[in-house]
């Protein structure tokens, strides 16, 4: 992937605020679905959110992104309240959610668009953000003649349109096969770098979370709560091989052990408590992290490379 | 007829709904080949034509042949008596389809996102579809003489239904994550519409549309029986009474069916244009 000659300049990260947030949602049957989360971060943090299927990640998400409002608690981001669908926020979905009969310009130009851009400067914009994601060559191309990978890397072009100082994704390389999901790591760690946004990501994958994330809050079942907030200290930049390190994989039993504790289905957590590293023990945190040196391969790989991915 | 068949109708589809910019000859080849058979069926349909009027002995006041036909055809274009007529004709079609599918889109647009409107509203247009406008243009021309505007009236009627409901019905089934993503960039209500949800639902609009322009040709003559003095409905009942020039009555309706057929293809070919590449 190629650097764009004129990257966006950085914008500085947000940060954001929530205290006691909680969401009930009510129809047929009244169902709670945040309880009570407080959570914080710093200005360029990246924050991952990683929970059991259906508990409430999205929908934690979509309150942080003004779409939908809480019931008690409050939202901020730099210290002033979220309400409504917010301009410092860019939103990354599931899925591409591109527009079929635009190209992959004009999808990526849609926001400046509706934010009453003026010609010139929505041209500039949209030629740096294809820049940034690697994608100049398909500017004119429309979504249906593109791969699923190449369509989020539109979307997350367009969702950084508006320059925001919040950038949310919810699962956004969750349909994208093993591989191509680890490059994509690699690249939102590139953007966040060029960027300067304060990310939040919900994902369901640990190595993702403990690859990407400064820390992982990992929810309860519904309704969500807060159950462990583990930071990774692991130094940036980061590379794919680092996934192979002991630290990582320790870091990454802990947050499965974490998650065992939410999980109701007997024959998953046996099976995850058994796959824990001897001498770890799930909510201890091992105090041995300090002494094991970062990108030291849990294993030899003859074929890893020197450098780099 | 093979115009109609689904998905749009061979005349183009081969050709059109292929490769969005094909190379010039390979795209001339393929247009021919869609072609031949709807002149193959063409001559086969005069044949045949000329053959019952062979065998049945039918005199030419009740089914002239396809050589006299044509001969008039050809006759009232060159004397001046087709054109006045396929004019007026014209400039009714036109006019009602474009009123018509324009009020029908508003209309359309406002059914989708108001429940309301549409419980209030959808017994007065299924009531006004029910009511067969033959029975109506009476009463129009009644209230509105004989002039343009009557047939206009009966045009939009006619056209208004099916291009409404389909843009209801188009739009209410937008995919919904597309509206919460337009909503996450903070789309007004406005911008929603012309933005998301009407070139999301262009496709049906226009398959609606398509259909609305055949029958904008059916209100046009319509209008006319129910009284003017100038149109080809007009110089249909004229040729069959007072001139009783059979020849020339078939020699309108085959104008009738060619403006039909023109229409249709080219609204077929602003919808292929609009929506072909997706």
């Amino acid at each position: 992937m190629t650097a764009a000659p004129s990257a966006p300049a950085p914008v500085a990260g947000a940060s954001i605020s929530l205290s006691g947030v909680t969401l009930t949602f009510r129809g047929a049957r009244t169902t709670r679905v945040l309880d009570g989360i407080d959570l914080d971060a710093r200005p360029r943090e990246v924050i991952a959110l990683i929970g059991p299927n259906g508990c409430g990640k999205s929908t934690l998400l979509r309150v942080l992104a003004g779409l939908i409002p809480a019931d008690a608690g409050t939202v901020a981001i730099d210290g002033h309240p979220v309400s409504g669908p917010d301009p410092r926020v860019g939103l990354v979905f599931q899925e591409p959610r591109l527009l079929a009969w635009r190209s992959a310009e004009d999808n990526v130009r849609f926001p400046m668009e509706l934010a009453g851009w003026s010609r010139q400067r929505q041209a500039e914009r949209t030629a740096d953000l294809l820049g940034l994601v690697g994608l100049r060559e398909y500017a004119r191309s429309r979504p249906g003649m593109l791969s699923g990978g190449t369509r989020q890397r539109v979307s997350i072009a367009r969702a950084l349109a508006l320059e925001p100082t919040l950038l949310l994704l919810d699962e956004p390389f969750s349909a994208l096969d093993a591989l191509t999901r680890e490059r994509f790591n690699v690249e939102l760690l590139r953007l966040w770098d060029r960027t300067g946004t304060t990310i939040v990501l919900v994902t369901h994958s640990i190595p993702e979370a403990v690859f990407t994330a400064d820390r992982v809050i990992v929810l309860s079942p519904r309704p969500a709560r807060v159950v462990a907030d583990i930071a990774v200290g692991l130094p940036r930049p980061r590379r794919l091989s680092d996934l192979d390190s002991a630290f990582v994989s320790s870091l990454a039993a802990e947050v499965r052990a974490h998650l065992v504790d939410t999980t109701d289905d007997a024959i998953a957590m046996e099976e995850a408590r058994t796959a824990i590293p001897a001498g770890l023990t799930p909510r201890d945190r091992p105090g041995s992290y300090a002494e094991t040196d970062p990108g030291t391969p849990a294993w030899f790989d003859p074929f890893a490379p020197e450098d780099g991915e | 007829m093979t115009l109609i068949a689904p998905g749009g109708g061979p005349v183009l589809a081969s050709a059109a709904a292929s490769r969005p910019r094909a190379r010039p000859r390979g795209h001339r080849r393929r247009l021919a080949s869609a072609l031949w058979p709807i002149a193959a069926s063409l001559v086969v349909f005069v044949l045949a034509w000329q053959a019952v009027v062979f065998v049945s002995g039918f005199p030419p006041y009740i089914l002239p042949g396809p050589l006299s036909v044509a001969e008039r055809f050809v006759r009232a274009w060159l004397d001046g008596t087709m054109w006045p007529h396929v004019a007026a004709t014209l400039v009714e079609i036109l006019l009602g389809f474009a009123l018509g599918a324009s009020i029908a889109l508003a209309a359309g647009i406002v059914l989708a996102r108001s429940p309301l409107a549409e419980r209030l509203l959808s017994p007065y247009l299924v009531a006004a579809q029910a009511t067969p406008v033959l029975a109506l243009a009476p009463l129009i021309a009644l209230w509105f003489g004989t002039g343009l505007a009557p047939k206009l009236i009966i045009t939009t009627l006619i056209v208004f239904f099916p291009v409404a409901v389909a843009t209801m019905v188009g739009i209410r089934s937008v995919d919904p994550r597309l509206l919460e993503m337009a909503r996450s960039f903070r789309a007004t209500g406005w911008q929603t519409v012309t933005r998301v949800e009407v070139p999301a639902a262009a496709p049906v609009i226009l398959g609606a549309m398509r259909v609305g322009g055949t029958l904008a040709v059916i209100g046009a003559i319509v209008g006319e029986w129910a009284g003017a003095d100038q149109g080809l409905g007009v110089l249909i009942n004229i040729a069959r009474g007072s001139l009783f020039d059979i020849p020339l009555m078939f020699a309108a309706l085959l104008q009738l069916a060619i403006i039909g057929v023109v229409l249709y293809l080219v609204m077929l070919l602003i919808e292929r244009r609009i929506v072909g590449e997706r």
